[in-house]
């Protein structure tokens, strides 16, 4: 996987080492901006309201 | 046998990827979220502060001193809490409403409650733990502990009555007369509810406040309420 990722990119080493790092920092964005605040709600670990009904997390009324 | 090779491999490549994903999501959820929540949260007292004016500006202007909340918009900040036992310059934004999301930004106050300083209960939930973790400290506040909130009109004095903790599906917590569903409040309560223990959501730490006095705004908040209790850690 990672081998045919670095395969894939151009130039020579440094270059690619430079990429790789942009790719990494683009992976960490898209992970802290949109895909863990959209998972966060649904994490067993987040509530702090008292509510009848739903006691567990996942409920549109939870957050730790 | 390449073939076997390379999906060995391959597997071996994919669980490491979501071993760190994992991490990452540690690192945003302990870390992240409060260096965001807290600019977050300070924009917002910054902003309220400001809404609200000094109270030398305050005699001018025709809100009449008194004036009582009585419907926000969800999601909106009303109110300032602060809580001098968490120190001198703790200041959290309270707004309506106790999602995921309005908990993200701040105190949430639990919508069909009363608000400051009325009679009934005005109950509150917040964050132990991430987001700006307001209630980070919420056990070690002692009975007696001062606890202001600010609204436009007045500064509402509580002090802490006792705690409890309860199980997430105890709702009489936040009942007018907290802890007895059903009786005719004759007082105003306050009523705040963090997740207990730290980093889990089974529990739910619980203070009752009782009101100590409303203050109108013009006449500006006795500095003796925001001192700082003795044996305040950090």
């Amino acid at each position: 996987m990672y081998g045919t990722l670095w395969r894939m990119l151009p130039g020579p080493w440094p270059v690619k080492v430079l990429l790789s790092l942009v790719l990494v920092v683009v992976v960490v964005a898209i992970c802290f901006l949109w895909l863990f605040p959209a998972i966060a709600p649904y994490m067993p670990f987040n509530g702090n309201s008292v509510q009848s009904g739903l006691p567990f997390p996942g409920s549109p009324t939870s957050a730790i | 046998m390449r073939r076997l090779q390379w999906g060995v491999r391959t597997l071996g490549e994919v669980l490491i990827t979501l071993g760190l994903l994992l991490f990452l999501f540690g690192a945003w959820q302990l870390w992240w979220t409060d260096v965001t929540a807290n600019r977050e949260q300070a924009i917002t007292i910054h902003a309220l502060e400001k809404g609200f004016g000094s109270p030398g500006i305050r005699e001018r202007t025709a809100v009449a001193p008194l004036a009582t909340l009585t419907k926000v918009p969800f999601g909106e900040a009303f109110a300032i809490m602060r809580i001098p036992r968490f120190g001198a310059d703790f200041a959290r934004p309270v707004l309506q409403g106790t999602d995921h999301d309005t908990l993200t930004n701040g105190i949430g106050h639990y919508p069909g409650t009363v608000f400051p300083g009325q009679v009934g209960n005005f109950a509150v939930a917040g964050h132990r733990t991430t987001y700006g973790k307001p209630f980070s400290n919420i056990d070690l506040l002692q009975t007696g502990d001062v606890i202001v909130v600010e609204t436009k009109a007045s500064y509402i004095v509580y002090a802490v009555n006792r705690h409890v903790i309860v199980t997430p599906d105890q709702v009489e917590v936040i009942a007018p007369v907290p802890q007895h569903p059903g009786v005719r409040p004759e007082q105003a309560w306050m009523t705040m509810t963090a997740c207990h223990p730290r980093f889990s959501a089974s529990q739910r730490y619980v203070v009752f406040a009782k009101l100590v006095k409303s203050i109108p705004r013009a006449s500006g908040l006795p500095a003796s309420f925001m001192a700082v209790p003795a044996g305040t850690v950090g």
